[in-house]
């Protein structure tokens, strides 16, 4: 997996952003121990970075072991690691903030997040 | 020009229940042993579709699939913007014992999947003669929330749209996309809080893990079936439930999620022959 496809896999996908259009903030991304903020700005990722101070924030995080996203971002993912929802009942991801922007577009940042799968015979 | 019409007639009839009268629509397909659907929490009668133009299956059954009040197209009670939709056990029964008697249903076959899947056990506890056999598709006596219900109903959220959302989680990933969506578009056309009051009775009132080893399967078989993927009523709680109820009979569908019949219609149909075969045969 390569969170620097995100961006060009996001954006790249008019449909996907159609669907974003009315998405502009940051929220937190955590593989593991490492916090990544995502910037999204009318449905395109503008910027993904590392998280350096505490005080810089996402409006909502989601987190997951650096394992369990392996998985979910596998080309076939096995159950309980397919979509975030399944991890969320599996226990094995965790979401907070403030999730009303994420309620309200949750198919589209499923999708983000799912971008990165790996792709058939496709590098990660 | 001319079309070629799926073989399945549409029908509306007037269910009475209490105080309420409520336009039902139904769609049937079909001869012989009745095979009555129930569809999940939130979506509608159109997910038998695939089951009642398969005439492998109408051959041998007279497949009916309705909407169950404030669902698809049947109408809510008269009143109902000043009323909160929730749907209980007790209620729930009586409506699906209520459209036997008016179909005068001869002890027909119920298949229900996720809530109808939970109340087929229900119904096969409180009247097991009533019944040829019950199939329990994603359907568990035991089951565990895991988001707020009050997601699904607030102004500032799209009701369909989070509403698909969320159940997109309970859909294999090894799908037909085609089905997938289908599957998905009956979840954004349903009315609002419509899908809320289902899970009430899913989620908070539907338990009976301490009842259900009382079902006696001598006289109402039952088969229950589980998806892979589901993630709601998973392969474990169906296979808990399966060991309380002695007799029944418990497959695990491999890369199938929680809505069989409309998700991944021809795998599906793989897994029901067999249990249709053998209750044709009882």
């Amino acid at each position: 997996m390569n969170l620097n496809d995100m961006q060009q896999r996001v954006n790249d996908d008019s449909a996907l952003v159609h669907r974003g259009r009315f998405v502009t903030l940051t929220f937190t991304l955590g593989i593991g121990e490492t916090d990544y903020l995502i910037d999204i700005v009318a449905g395109k990722i503008a910027h993904i970075r590392h998280r350096l101070l505490p005080t810089d924030s996402g409006v909502f995080a989601i987190r997951a072991s650096s394992d369990s996203w392996h998985r979910h971002w596998q080309p076939v993912p096995p159950r309980d690691y397919h979509d975030i929802f399944a991890m969320l009942a599996k226990d094995s991801l965790s979401i907070d903030g403030q999730l009303t922007p994420l309620m309200q577009n949750l198919q589209y940042f499923k999708d983000v997040i799912a971008s990165i799968r790996q792709r058939d015979g496709g590098p990660s | 020009m001319s079309v070629a019409f799926d073989p399945i007639i549409g029908r509306y009839f007037t269910l009475t229940l209490g105080d309420d009268s409520y336009r039902i629509y139904m769609e049937e397909a079909g001869q012989g042993i009745p095979l009555l659907c129930l569809h999940t929490a939130g979506s509608d009668g159109r997910q038998f579709r695939h089951i009642l133009c398969d005439q492998d299956i109408t051959s041998r059954f007279r497949v009916i699939a309705f909407d169950l009040p404030w669902h698809g197209k049947s109408n809510p009670p008269k009143g109902f913007r000043d009323r909160e939709y929730k749907l209980t056990v007790d209620g729930y029964k009586d409506i699906i014992k209520a459209v036997c008697a008016g179909l005068e249903l001869d002890r027909p076959v119920v298949m229900g999947c996720s809530m109808g899947g939970r109340i087929v056990c229900h119904l096969a506890l409180e009247n097991p003669h009533g019944f040829r056999a019950m199939i329990a598709l994603e359907g568990a006596d035991k089951l565990t929330p895991y988001y707020n219900l009050d997601w699904l109903h607030r102004p500032d959220v799209h009701g369909g749209e989070i509403q698909a959302a969320f159940v997109s989680a309970q859909v294999a990933p090894t799908s037909p996309d085609e089905y997938r969506w289908e599957t998905l578009w009956h979840y954004m056309q349903g009315g609002p809080g419509v899908f809320k009051g289902d899970l009430h009775f899913y989620w908070l009132d539907g338990d009976f893990d301490d009842r259900s080893p009382q079902i006696d399967t001598e006289i109402c078989p039952i088969y229950l079936m589980s998806g892979e993927y589901d993630c709601s009523c998973t392969p474990e709680r169906m296979l808990a439930t399966a060991a309380r109820i002695n007799g029944s009979k418990a497959t695990v569908m491999a890369n199938m999620g929680h809505f069989p019949m409309s998700e991944n219609p021809a795998l599906f149909k793989q897994y029901l022959l067999p249990v249709l075969d053998e209750i044709a045969s009882r």
